[in-house]
């Protein structure tokens, strides 16, 4: 089959990155040490966290930046398999195994969070349908089950499981719609926590329809992940993907982007707040750098013909809406959040090697599947035969 | 009928006799402090230290009080904790206090954040934490006792009682001196209000209160979760819609492209395809 050859071809051109791994390794082996210590001694012992700030870096960085980067699973599986624009069909499983390995890391970062990680399971028995934070369980207990199922068939064609591979292909369309609810659900309701804090967060980001620019900024910057990733493992993994692919994902942002800003700037206007962009200091500033820099800027970029027949563009233009994001989710839960009177919370070290660990991990498992699964080159399920022709 | 606290900060002498017989009831140990420059000590509450009195210096015209205030969990009406909980460990009982359930809690500190007057406390030096905060002594309530801190306050600042009474006994104080309070009953009808009710003799944000307004803190949280069914909904139906749309039309596309028109098979032979 020419799509094994390919695959073949590519493991025999490059030679095992033993000198990346082995510094993943060495960051994930520290990161180890800090959580064995971290389950000794309490998370005191390992974190600058307080009463005063119970959720930090790991909150903000790990499950709202996490979860909203690996939004380019569903936004993909939609385009692919609901809109049908099969052209985008050659990068759907990079972007599902990118999601895949988030939510993995979302998950191992949680374990280190949660004071008792090991009654995880207390969410499926104990309900409490009013809490926010109820929702978010559910939601990464079932997409992650969602996203394991869509990324399986890699497995069963790496392993040739014929059995297990068409019954995945059966549940294919139903797997994706669950996954594209999930993803609806999971993206807004991490908006909703925060709504449990509405006199604690700066009025420039506090707003009654968080949850509606959360799942927006997710879309946009699921797209913009995509081509990021895609454009890294095309120079880093020699999988090569056609301009045209990239240029099309590109070509959606300004209008996703824009969507977002009429939203956000709109929703200031209404609750007449708009001049708090230029009298409230530093926290005017950090929100224009996110606007400006991270949404205006990109639209624009993206709008430019020029722009799109440039892969180093594409990637530059991608990497603003993926730090845009960043700089929003750590504005809104992090920055702009207010602490306990008397309190401050700045991340201790630790927490950083916690976090850097989880995403050396995230790295690493990306760069094994695409060396030893046929993630970049694939045969066509059945009943999906190929608009654009390999020639 | 619901039980609640108030709490005249104008009898209040600072003793801090609430303080320690509130460890000696739920034997909280001690903890390590230093003089920091107050008689507020610790300075902060903690998973230890479930209510502290804090001494406030405050300058009203050319008067300056200085104000004691004690300090514990509010036990709201419509708590943000108990909305916050994932597993529901938190729960407002019919009797008035906010309770939590060691058994269901997995630690994961969004009552800390959730609540708006800073009281859920977390064991962060220990493998096996758990959130800490006051329970209105409801241990002591089920034995027909008041709170240790109410039994223990030697000027009657702390008066234990049905919240309704206790409302009403408030704005008797007020009406009966009105040149000794601000006119404001705090916890009357903040966040919806709370069990515990204060009153004092200087306005509460120059005692270290959040400024409040009426409505619940879940208010927001409320109408998001409610909207979560719907959407599920929605969205199914209209990724299905929109999948069936493309299918077919693609599936026209194929039937033009590949078949000549005359060559169109008949409607009865469609299944054959």
């Amino acid at each position: 089959m020419t799509a094994e050859t390919h695959v073949e071809l590519n493991r025999s051109k490059q030679p095992f990155p033993v000198v990346t791994t082995s510094i993943l390794g060495v960051l994930m082996a520290i990161g180890l040490v800090v959580a064995i210590i971290r389950f000794i001694n309490g998370i005191g012992a390992i974190s600058n966290l307080s009463d005063g700030r119970a959720w930090g870096l790991w909150i903000s960085f790990d499950l709202y930046c996490g979860v909203a980067l690996a939004a380019g699973g569903f936004t993909l599986a939609a385009t692919v398999y609901i809109l049908n624009l099969k052209k985008y069909y050659p990068i759907v499983r990079s972007a599902i195994l990118t999601a895949f390995l988030g939510y993995v890391m979302v998950i191992v970062a949680l374990m280190v969070d949660l004071g008792q990680p090991w009654r995880i399971w207390h969410i499926i028995i104990y309900w409490n349908p009013h809490s926010p934070l109820f929702e978010v369980g559910w939601c990464v207990l079932l997409y992650t089950t969602v996203l394991a199922l869509e990324f399986s068939p890699n497995v069963f064609e790496r392993f040739n499981m014929q059995t297990p591979l068409r019954l995945i292909r059966t549940i294919q369309i139903p797997l994706i719609i669950a996954g594209i609810v999930l993803s609806t659900l999971h993206q807004s309701s991490l908006g909703s926590t925060l709504l449990l804090m509405p006199d604690k967060i700066h009025a420039l980001w506090f707003t009654p329809i968080l949850p509606i620019l959360f799942l927006l900024s997710a879309i946009s910057v699921g797209l913009a992940m995509v081509i990021l990733e895609t454009s890294l493992a095309s120079k880093g993994l020699g999988h090569q993907v056609d301009l045209d692919i990239l240029a099309g994902l590109g070509k959606a942002l300004p209008y996703l982007l824009g969507l977002y800003l009429v939203v956000k700037l709109g929703d200031l206007l209404v609750a007449g707040e708009l001049d708090l962009m230029f009298s409230s200091g530093l926290y005017s500033l950090l929100f224009l750098v996110e606007i400006v820099g991270g949404v205006i800027l990109p639209l624009v970029l993206f709008a430019l013909p020029a722009v799109r027949l440039s892969r180093t563009a594409l990637l530059w233009s991608s990497l603003l809406v993926v730090l845009g994001l960043v700089l929003n989710r750590l504005n809104v839960s992090l920055i702009a959040l207010a602490p306990r009177p008397g309190t401050m919370y700045v991340p201790h070290v630790l927490e950083f090697a916690i976090s850097i660990a989880v995403v050396s991990a995230g790295i690493l498992a990306y760069i094994l599947a695409n060396r030893y699964l046929p993630i970049a080159e694939h045969e066509h399920p059945a009943g999906h035969r190929p608009v654009v022709e390999v020639g | 009928m619901a039980k609640g606290m108030l709490i005249d900060l104008t009898r209040c002498i600072g003793c801090r006799g609430c303080q320690a017989a509130c460890k000696q009831w739920n034997d909280l140990p001690a903890e390590p402090t230093s003089n920091w420059g107050s008689y507020e000590n610790p300075p902060r509450r903690s998973a230890n230290t479930w209510t502290t009195v804090t001494f406030n210096e405050v300058s009203e015209g050319d008067r300056l009080d200085w104000v004691f205030a004690k300090r514990q969990c509010m036990h709201c009406e419509d708590p943000a904790c108990a909305a916050a909980c994932i597993v529901g460990a938190l729960r407002k009982t019919p009797e008035g206090p906010v309770v939590y359930d060691d058994h269901k809690c997995i630690g994961c500190r969004y009552c800390t954040l959730a609540c708006p007057f800073g009281v859920p406390t977390f064991e962060w030096d220990t493998p096996v934490p758990y959130i800490r905060k006051c329970t209105m002594c409801v241990d002591r309530q089920a034995e027909g006792m008041e709170p240790a801190c109410a039994k223990a306050c030697p000027n009657e600042a702390l008066l234990f009682g049905e919240r309704e009474e206790l409302l009403q006994e408030a704005h008797a104080r007020l009406e009966a001196h009105p040149e000794k309070y601000v006119d404001h009953i705090y916890g009357e009808k903040e966040v919806g209000g709370t069990s515990n009710l204060y009153i004092a003799s200087v306005p509460f944000d120059k005692l270290g209160f959040p400024t409040l307004g009426p409505e619940a803190i879940p208010r927001y949280a409320n109408v998001a979760m409610a909207a979560v069914p719907p959407t599920i909904v929605v969205v199914s139906a209209a990724m299905a819609g929109i999948y069936w749309i493309t299918k077919r039309r693609e599936q026209m596309m194929s039937q033009k492209v590949s078949v000549p028109v005359e060559q169109w098979p008949k409607p009865d032979q469609d299944k054959e395809d």
